[in-house]
């Protein structure tokens, strides 16, 4: 008997509790998927990439009002449709983007940085303007709501079954995009030499868009998941970004496998903390001890090794 | 023959005294007289933030490290002489309807019942002085040391130390008892016994921060003509040269990001007496972007500039907060992709090729002086 719980009870806690941690890392692992690409690959630092998430997640907004006001019997299906607008719109936005500012300033990160910082408060005055301060809830599906029933006092909500999936599906095809394919080996080259690259016949130019635009794009996505556990304010995004970098760097930029692991660490780390400490302690912690970990092991916790 | 006024050793060129002549002039005397005292009380508050300019610019202008914690140091810095002001504003008979007479109000809302320890030193005045530089330079001393040790530089530096102001802030809204949380420390009274609210009070304390900036200014002016600054532009422009000259680069980075954070703690604690609280709402990572953006929009390598782009972007933001405060987050952005896009030396750099040649005909100056700097082809190193 602890604090008046039984045993069983305790084990039930630990699992939802570990179960909310999971859906912590799902949402932190979509988000970083994006941006392990962006400034993990292109070595860019995008500040308004949680402003891409939040334009995803408006996108889903519109999407379900859409569905709801003229397919009022297809809704069951607007959350895919959905994440596929949210995708395309939020990597179509990050190819402009590429096109007009990030080309310009890829010898200078830091000068990078602070464009994509004014294209934050930017997006979210648009975004301001057009949806309101207010936060926005998006409506789900009957079949994306409620809860599974494991055992007698284990509740495992259904939306969170569906972020997780959903980041997995993603991990994989992010895996299978830059390890894989044609087109991975074409980014990792111009990452490591672009004169080279440019040599073989490689278009660095557009390599450069699509990446960015798919790193938008998976951003969008993860906006597009996070509309099922809360709510869409226009300042949302610049909540998550410290985060975010942080689980990119954390894990070493690069690494796909650092950014999951790391992705991983940080999210249980403050859920178990969560539960013996108010949120904001577990916050400072863990943030704390990233960036003393950081500060012994620069290079993050996994290292391609690369010859430059 | 041209006559040679330049001495690229000189301390300070004739150009560089009629600068800082304008500017003392235009802070000393045009301001106090124009405006008034509401206004004036508000250009001191952009006074101090002229103090995390004049830091930037020797630290990211010169030295090219950029730090997007400045507001961690600018939070410090005040919030070390807000804890003085604070305790001194708590006499046991002003707050005698508490249930703890003779602490802070807002620990006896959060159920403190004695003083923290790491608020007993600020009793006293001699040790907030102290404080206010020393706190600032003693955490930038320790991240600099971890992080230049190892190499750790662009933009690594920068998402870490943005990560610092996120984690001060959640911290100090999170630890409510002992830092008065999201409110900040607030209904500051006197100094040392002194009324800080009158107009007198804040008229003097205007000319004590300008003042303060200028001398600031004067030491940067040295710091940045020694030896030590050429050695700062060298180490932006080719670390490794720097390097394998035999110089302990990341000495010279650890000074140039402690004296940074000094001159930020100097221009909190300013920043807290004019305007008489402060709160975690300046510590985090909106105004510490923010002030780099001052200093970009100034001119990343001017000292001069990066206090005219200052008051400039803050009188801007003032004014437009007032009328129309929709358009100024878009005025922002389009600020901050501006100054990177189009004119990377900001007011400087505009100044310098259109308005300098006229000057130096006026003053009699044939020649360009040694050393110019620009910044817009820097490239900074990452991790290695």
């Amino acid at each position: 008997m602890l604090f008046g719980y039984s045993l069983g009870d305790l084990g039930s806690i630990m699992a939802m509790q570990g179960f909310a941690g999971l859906i912590l890392f799902s949402v932190f692992l979509l988000m970083a998927l994006g941006l392990a690409i962006i400034f993990g690959q292109m070595g860019v630092i995008n500040m308004a990439h949680g402003e891409f998430m939040i334009l995803g997640a408006y996108v889903t907004y519109l999407n379900s009002q859409a569905f709801t006001a003229w397919m009022p019997s297809m809704f069951a299906a607007s959350f895919a449709v959905g994440i596929v607008f949210a995708f395309f719109a939020a990597g179509l936005a990050g190819m402009f983007v590429e096109w007009a500012l990030i080309r310009h300033l890829y010898k200078r990160p830091l000068d990078t940085l602070l464009a994509t910082w004014g294209l934050s408060l930017i997006m979210q005055q648009i975004f301001r303007s057009i949806f309101g301060a207010r936060e926005v809830g998006v409506e789900l599906p009957g079949w994306m709501m409620g809860s599974v029933s494991a055992s007698a006092s284990i509740d495992i909500p259904i939306n969170g079954i569906i972020v997780m999936v959903l980041t997995l599906m993603i991990t994989i095809a992010v895996y299978l995009l830059i390890f894989r394919s044609n087109w991975g080996k074409q980014v990792r080259a111009v990452v490591q030499n672009r004169g080279m690259a440019s040599a073989v016949g490689i278009d660095t130019g557009r390599v450069d868009r699509y990446t960015f635009g798919i790193g938008c794009g998976i951003a969008g996505v993860a906006g597009s998941a996070f509309t099922m556990i809360g709510s869409t304010s226009p300042t949302a995004g610049q909540l998550y970004i410290v985060d975010t970098f942080l689980v990119v760097v954390f894990g070493g930029a690069g690494s796909l496998g650092g950014t999951i692991a790391s992705a991983f660490t940080i999210s249980q780390a403050r859920s178990t903390l969560e539960f013996f400490l108010s949120g904001s302690m577990a916050q400072v912690v863990v943030l704390l001890a990233v960036v003393g970990i950081l500060m012994l092991r620069p290079q993050g916790l996994f290292v391609l090794k690369v010859r430059r | 023959m041209s006559k040679i006024v330049m001495n690229s050793n000189a301390f300070m060129t004739r150009k560089d005294v009629v600068c800082f002549g304008v500017l003392a002039v235009l802070l000393l005397a045009v301001f106090p007289t124009v405006l008034d005292p509401f206004r004036l009380n508000l250009f001191g508050k952009y006074i101090t933030y002229g103090f995390v300019a004049l830091g930037l610019v020797l630290c990211w202008g010169d030295t090219g490290i950029l730090s997007l914690g400045q507001g961690v140091f600018f939070g410090l810095g005040g919030y070390c002489m807000a804890m003085y002001l604070k305790l001194e504003a708590s006499t046991v008979e002003a707050t005698k309807i508490q249930s703890t007479p003779g602490i802070p109000d807002f620990m006896d809302w959060n159920q403190l019942t004695e003083l923290p320890y790491i608020w007993k030193p600020f009793h006293h005045l001699g040790f907030a002085i102290v404080a206010i530089p020393l706190v600032p330079v003693v955490l930038a001393l320790v991240i600099g040391f971890a992080m230049f040790k190892r190499r750790v530089g662009g933009t690594y530096f920068a998402i870490i130390t943005q990560a610092l102001a996120s984690i001060l802030t959640i911290l100090i809204i999170g630890q409510q008892g002992y830092t008065g949380g999201v409110n900040g420390i607030t209904d500051l009274r006197t100094l040392d016994g002194w009324d800080i609210r009158t107009d007198g009070a804040k008229l003097i304390l205007y000319f004590g921060s300008a003042i303060l900036l200028l001398a600031s200014m004067v030491l940067a002016q040295f710091i940045r003509r020694s030896k030590l600054g050429r050695i700062l532009v060298a180490m932006r422009d080719k670390e490794d040269r720097v390097r394998f000259s035999g110089y302990d680069v990341a000495s010279f980075k650890i000074f140039v990001f402690c004296f940074a954070a000094a001159l930020a703690g100097i221009g909190g604690a300013m920043f807290t007496l004019q305007v008489g609280f402060m709160s975690p709402s300046l510590v985090g990572i909106v105004p510490s972007i923010e002030m780099v953006i001052y200093c970009a929009v100034g001119g990343r390598t001017s000292i001069f500039g990066a206090i005219y782009g200052t008051l400039l972007v803050n009188y801007a933001r003032t004014t437009f907060s007032e009328d129309l405060p929709q358009v100024w987050l878009f005025a922002m952005g389009a600020l901050f992709i501006a100054v990177v896009m189009v004119f990377p030396d900001g007011l400087a750099g505009i100044y310098r090729r259109y308005v300098d040649p006229h000057v130096e005909r006026l003053l009699g100056v044939t020649r360009k002086p040694a050393g110019q700097i620009t910044t817009s082809d820097t490239a900074s190193a990452v991790v290695e």
